[in-house]
């Protein structure tokens, strides 16, 4: 049963529509990230969950009552932001027990909740000291330690990473992950990095133009993009505009490669896809006899790009740009200026309508963490 | 530092200093005779009632104006940084009228405006003197606690603290008034420099405040005018000190203005 619900929200700003009827169901107890670039309507959402902003049309339910018009001080939603909110005048202890005092509890209570959750977020040293005592990774662990100190029914969590330096934003996200399951509270995460997203929800939902693109778990969302969006926006992904040469095979025609695809089996001759295909997927080797025969696509290798245990080529053949990863041991055989074939695997490739993939900007391969 | 900045520091303490240095010694010579050295004035200045009488109602009518302008900017002030930015510029250009408007003028309108209002109110320095001290404290405490607002984000504060269940009265309280508290301050120790020093609206309106006392002294007897300027300058800063302290007890950071790192 779901927990918490957003039905057919929209906002608008002016012309703007930052939500265009968004719908999200979650079960108790679970992670729900929502991703997608900026402007994309994902803080527009949490904020519309937390209380400060009013939807012009929809309703957010919170175990099934209605909470779309009770204000933000009586919804029990905890909040993490993407700014550092502590209190500057109080301690961290003191921040943590801010919302115990708002309640009432008593004195013994809120210190046994504030060692509690002090010890929680492994700050059980730093209690006494101000925020501006505190590196930005502390001052978000202490904010996350406040926010769960009420026993919130939600805990929302907007871009608290973003601020944070490399290192320290893996190690808290998997510290808020850790702490979201030992206390199994229903959680939304809202990021731009789409990494993040994957290594820490039960459920993803992209974002974009205030529409939710697909809303699945971080597996099936990486393996089985629904839109183009989608499988540009979560991880990089090679875009190959082709023809259904035959349904009965499968065999698409890319610019005069001929590839078998699973996937377009059943579809009529002549039909217009997108191909799409992981870097980490495609099979590069150096070309024998220079022909693009049995499904391979030829060009040359013009870049490497090291990223650790693989390493990234680009190629660019006559009518092809694709980006392979190899391993990095095998680098050394494929120097740049290579004239390499990559065949396209028989399982693991996407095949979308053309039609949707208009919609989409029409690069060859994408990867936002580059951008 | 190098030498060059001593020199500057010299010139400009000698500056400052000079004056109060002469008044001093002005103050130090003896009505009958002229010649120096007595504490006589201070003596006449700290055994005349007129003296302590003046000094009371403008120290409580500075503490009545502090209060007052405070208890209407600050939430004012807030409410326009969270929800209407865009009427600061606004509020800040009607802050600058009475620097523009001299107080000679401003003082006879507000005669003509609040004539036939209540005794207790257009006849008595806590009604119709305080409220005109307001209106010229008005650009201090706005400009000053605009500058507070700004250094600390006010909105993500706000919405952290109603997050956690705190009403508007609450966050207001407790969250934002500590953290501009150093605005606050000043925005108040510039409304007691002008109330303890305000002569023309007093002198218009005739209420018999510290400033007018000083210059019926200044008028009549020379050396203790020189003598209750000294006290004068001194109390105005005692005063500001002790809202120093007093402002500074509360919290353990004292003025504490932190934002985002």
């Amino acid at each position: 049963m779901s927990y918490l619900q957003l039905i057919d929200l929209h906002r608008d700003f002016g012309t703007t529509k930052a939500l265009d009827g968004i719908e999200i169901s979650l079960g108790q107890g679970e992670f729900l990230s929502l991703l997608g670039p900026s402007g994309c309507g994902k803080t527009t959402a949490l904020r519309l969950v937390a209380g400060f902003d009013r939807p012009d049309k929809g309703s957010i339910i919170v175990d099934g009552k209605d909470v779309t018009r009770v204000s933000p001080s009586k919804r029990d939603m905890g909040m993490v932001f993407q700014a550092y909110s502590l209190f500057p005048n109080m301690t961290a202890e003191q921040n943590v027990e801010f919302g115990l005092k708002i309640r009432g509890r008593k004195r013994a209570d809120r210190q046994k909740r504030v060692e509690e959750l002090m010890e929680l977020v492994g700050l059980g040293h730093a209690g006494k000291r101000y925020p501006h005592q505190l590196s930005g990774g502390m001052q978000q662990r202490v904010a996350l330690a406040r926010a769960l100190a009420i026993e919130p029914r939600v805990l929302l969590l907007d871009e608290p990473l973003s601020a944070l330096d490399a290192k320290v934003r893996v190690q808290l996200r998997e510290e808020i992950r850790r702490i979201q399951l030992e206390l199994g509270i229903t959680t939304l995460y809202v990021t731009h990095d789409q990494e993040e997203a994957l290594a820490v929800s039960d459920h993803v939902a992209v974002m974009w133009s205030g529409r939710i693109e697909q809303m699945a778990t971080p597996a099936v969302m990486y393996n089985s993009p629904a839109t183009p969006f989608v499988a540009e926006f979560i991880g990089t992904m090679n875009r190959l505009e082709a023809t259904v040469v035959d349904g009965t095979s499968g065999e698409v025609d890319h610019r005069g490669a001929r590839m078998t695809v699973p996937a377009a089996q059943g579809l009529t001759r002549g039909e217009r896809v997108l191909v799409l295909v992981r870097p980490e997927t495609l099979e590069v080797a150096p070309v024998d006899g220079g022909s693009s025969a049995n499904g391979g696509l030829v060009g040359d290798i013009v870049a490497h790009t090291f990223l650790g245990a693989t390493t990234r080529l680009k190629m660019l053949g006559e009518d092809v740009e694709l980006i392979a990863d190899i391993p990095t041991a095998r680098v050394e055989a494929l120097p740049i200026g290579t004239r390499v074939v990559a065949h396209v695997p028989l399982e693991g490739v996407r095949l979308l309508s053309l039609a949707d993939a208009d919609a989409a900007p029409a690069s060859a391969a994408s990867d936002p963490g580059d951008q | 530092m190098a030498p060059s900045a001593y020199v500057w520091l010299l010139i400009g303490t000698a500056y400052f200093f000079i004056p109060l240095l002469a008044t001093f010694l002005f103050s130090l010579k003896s009505n009958q005779t002229g010649k120096c050295c007595t504490l006589a004035s201070y003596t006449w200045v700290i055994h005349n009632g007129q003296f302590w009488h003046t000094l009371k109602i403008s120290f409580l009518l500075s503490l009545e104006t502090i209060a007052i302008s405070l208890l209407i900017f600050v939430p004012t002030v807030y409410w326009v940084h969270l929800k209407m930015p865009r009427l600061r510029p606004v509020i800040a250009f009607f802050a600058l009228i009475p620097f523009v408007v001299p107080p000679i003028v401003l003082v006879v309108g507000l005669l003509k405006f609040f004539k036939g209002s209540p005794d207790w109110f257009y006849a008595q320095p806590w009604g119709f003197l305080a409220a005109a001290y307001v209106i010229l404290a008005f650009p201090y405490m706005f400009f000053s606690l605009d500058a507070g607002f700004r250094a600390i984000d006010v909105h993500t504060l706000t919405e952290a603290s109603q997050s956690l269940g705190a009403s508007w009265p609450v966050t207001l309280v407790k969250v934002i008034l500590p953290n501009i508290r150093a605005a606050a301050l000043a925005g108040s120790f510039l409304a007691l420099a002008i109330v303890m020093g305000e002569f023309t609206i007093a002198n218009l309106a005739a209420f018999h405040t510290f400033p007018l006392f000083l210059q019926y002294v200044n008028e009549t007897q020379a050396y203790p005018a020189a003598a209750l300027t000294l006290m004068s300058f001194g109390i105005t800063w005692a005063a500001m000190a002790s809202l120093l302290v007093f402002g500074r007890r509360r919290g353990g950071r004292g003025t504490a203005i932190v934002g985002a790192r």
